[in-house]
């Protein structure tokens, strides 16, 4: 069993910390000027993306060189997965390379934990089907951070797909586990009263004004077409029912923040005018994502 | 003349409600006496089961024996091997195979080789359907005559419920029963395991319970209008299981059977994303468990099947949602049933055996599942007692695809006697 980034439901709120502050001591560092660090000389990661990405691929990829490892980046298309082979085999002949650590995102849920257990080398997970995202929990903590001293008793607004969403469930995990309270809000095919159960603190509610009303944290997730197998919301309705607009901010708490993961959906599942809102910390958020994988790969490769 | 003696077992037969002491004398693959203290005589081999169950030949009317077309996983002969090694002498096959069996050719294809290759009796059942599509019915009545005990899609469902109502009205006038695999595929389409609070969590696709609940009830409707026997494969949630005791409280010939993993494990007991713990229908959640156990003992529930389902280790070790369902189940049947059902005080012992025995000859016709002098010596020896953990790396099967694996058990299989002859016997 490797030592890498599964998942935040098994973390405590310690290791979570200890990711956290590494990540504002590398916030703060170099200061527009970056400086290379070396902590990682001479140590190889592989980042294995079977699902497409943009940003979380160049953050992880941006974050190793800029701590000085080398870095391959593979994705599905191009690679031997086409031709065949096994997920189990992919890796096995990744790891007879040995690299010091393979980031892995993966459609499939589960993906990282199944390998995992067959092999040694550690595994940070970059994002696994429906079920965790923990790179990106972190970094929406650290951006909330930013505005705020601390998660307890604020209250954040997770509105979406959420049923297919392993950033909901990231997220979901990490902000139970410091004292937020989180509301739910989505059409209730993409919202199973089940979900109230995975952390302390869950409500769920259909009504976009009932989620935002006070609440400090607006996070808006992408509709994920990808993973749905029907349509299981009217697409036109979504907007009108689901979709953050400017009108909703003045129920939240005046200074609250917005948030996306990304890729936006401008005009799906927010309006242009909060994207590019004062509220709307959504490039901090990319920006913070370096950040948070320096501190994942110092700790997972570093000593 | 070959002349078998089982001394000293306690002899449990269901049918004749026989349960004491005693001695079966067997020769040429037919029982000739039951008496205590049978003398052996000549070249006599002796079976000391002093201490153990002497039953009738245990009856598996659920398994996959792969072959022909998917030998890669299993085959009538190493498939009869783990049933002998799990104390079963006689199998139904389902005909999922390729091609599948949906006409004679294939059937009798299939007995051939299991006359050849197996150490058990192998039944084979039948498709509904031509080639399982659901769309058109399948040569049943030629079928039968070739040597089929049963017509099921198992695993392919029949959606279209015309299809199924004249598979119904043709199964009653060739009197066969039959079995389906009950789940509506639009419900369930990409499910992975069962829908609930672990299947969120784990951000797995959900099989609900449901789509196993409004196929009993279409197929409970349509058994009442054309007649039919009708048999409920691997019951698992709990509706359904209310929904076959209403069916019996209405006197129609509606049967269910269980595996040992669906009264054994739920949805929280699985290890995450492992696919050993991967089949269809799902693993349930902790009530749909309760309400199969509370089942087998009210009745509605007859019999318990394995839904012995072979796959090679290249197909399960995937991403979870790729593996495909099933679990191999013929070697740990008896051990989880004792373990479960009987030690528990649920069930007696006497009828656990029923539910190996009469009770699926009840459903198949097989003139299988009783001791009687004259018939023939199909026996299955166990004990009740004896710890032994299941090794998988020794299953008789060709697949190695099981949960159970390291599992002790408290009592299990000894011996399995086919037609006078020890196929398998536990080594001391």
């Amino acid at each position: 069993m490797s030592n890498g980034l599964l998942g935040i439901e098994k973390l405590d709120r310690a290791e979570i910390e200890a990711y956290l502050n590494r990540a504002k001591f590398f916030q703060t560092h170099g200061e527009g000027q970056f400086k290379k660090l070396d902590t990682l000389r001479g140590k190889t990661l592989v980042n294995l993306f079977f699902e497409n990405s943009t940003r979380t691929r160049t953050s992880f990829e941006i974050a190793a060189k800029r701590l000085g490892a080398d870095t391959i980046s593979i994705s599905s298309s191009g690679s031997s997965v086409s031709k065949g082979e096994s997920l189990v085999d992919t890796l096995n002949t990744l790891a007879a390379m040995r690299p010091h650590a393979i980031v892995m995102r993966h459609a499939a849920s589960g993906a990282p934990h199944f390998l995992a257990r067959h092999l040694s080398m550690p595994i940070i997970n970059a994002g696994d089907g429906m079920h965790e995202h923990p790179t990106q929990a972190l970094l929406d903590a650290l951006t909330i951070l930013d505005h705020r001293p601390m998660l307890e008793g604020l209250r954040v607004a997770i509105i979406g797909d959420i049923i297919h969403s392993r950033v909901a469930r990231s997220n979901i995990y990490l902000l139970s586990k410091f004292g937020a309270e989180v509301v739910l809000c989505g059409p209730a095919p993409m919202l199973p009263p089940e979900l109230a159960k995975l952390a302390p603190g869950v409500t769920i509610t259909h009504d976009i004004r009932e989620a935002i009303g006070g609440a400090h944290v607006i996070m808006m997730l992408r509709v994920q077409l990808e993973r749905q197998h029907e349509t299981p919301f009217p697409t036109g309705d979504y907007f009108r029912f689901h979709g953050l607009r400017l009108e909703h901010l003045s129920l939240a708490q005046p200074d609250a923040i917005v948030m996306h993961p990304g890729p936006i959906n401008r005009g799906r599942e927010i309006s242009s005018e909060v994207a590019d809102s004062r509220h709307s910390v959504i490039l901090n958020q990319v920006e913070n994502g370096v950040a948070i994988r320096m501190a994942v790969l110092e700790k997972v490769m570093g000593a | 003349m070959s002349t078998l003696l089982i001394k000293n077992g306690r002899v449990m037969d269901p049918a004749s409600k026989l349960d004491t002491i005693t001695d079966i004398a067997i020769t040429d693959g037919k029982i000739v006496a039951i008496d205590k203290g049978i003398e052996s005589f000549g070249n006599t081999e002796v079976f000391d089961a002093t201490g153990r169950i002497v039953a009738p030949g245990f009856i598996d009317m659920h398994v996959h024996l792969r072959e022909p077309g998917f030998e890669h996983s299993e085959t009538i002969e190493t498939g009869g091997r783990a049933a002998a090694a799990g104390g079963f002498t006689s199998v139904c096959c389902m005909p999922n195979t390729n091609p599948v069996n949906d006409s004679a050719v294939v059937t009798t294809y299939i007995i051939e080789r299991a006359r050849r290759a197996s150490p058990v009796h192998v039944f084979p059942i039948g498709a509904i359907t031509k080639g399982s599509a659901g769309e058109e019915l399948a040569s049943i009545g030629a079928m039968k005559q070739a040597g089929i005990v049963a017509i099921s899609d198992d695993g392919r469902p029949v959606m279209n419920a015309r299809v199924m109502r004249r598979a119904m009205e043709s199964a009653r006038a060739f009197g066969l029963p039959v079995i389906n695999h009950c789940e509506d595929l639009n419900l369930s389409a990409g499910g992975d395991m069962h829908e609930g609070f672990e299947s969120i969590k784990l951000g797995l696709r959900g099989i609900p319970a449901c789509s196993e609940d409004v196929m009993v009830a279409r197929d409970i409707l349509l058994a009442e209008v054309t007649c039919a026997r009708y048999h409920v494969a691997h019951i698992s949630a709990r509706h359904s299981v209310e929904m076959v005791k209403f069916a019996k409280m209405r006197g129609l010939p509606v049967t269910s059977e269980v595996c040992p993993h669906h009264f054994t494990l739920c949805d929280s007991d699985i290890a995450p994303y492992d696919s050993n713990f991967k089949m269809k229908p799902p693993l349930r959640s902790c009530f749909d468990v309760a309400a199969v156990t509370e089942g087998l003992v009210n009745g509605a529930i007859d019999v318990i099947a394995t839904d012995h389902a072979p796959h090679p280790g290249s197909e399960k070790m995937q991403e979870f949602e790729r593996c495909p369902f099933g679990i191999t189940g013929l070697e740990t049947a008896i051990g989880l049933s004792l373990e479960q059902l009987v030690h528990t005080g649920r069930i007696s012992l006497m009828r656990m055996i029923e539910m190996y025995t009469i009770e699926p000859n009840r459903v198949l016709n097989l003139g299988k599942g009783r001791i009687e002098v004259g018939g023939a010596a199909d026996i299955t020896i166990f004990d009740t007692g004896r710890e032994w953990a299941f090794d998988l790396n020794k299953s008789q099967s060709k697949s190695r695809n099981s949960p159970f694996d390291g599992r002790v058990f408290k009592g299990g299989q000894v011996a399995t006697i086919v037609t006078g002859r020890i196929v398998w016997r536990l080594e001391s």
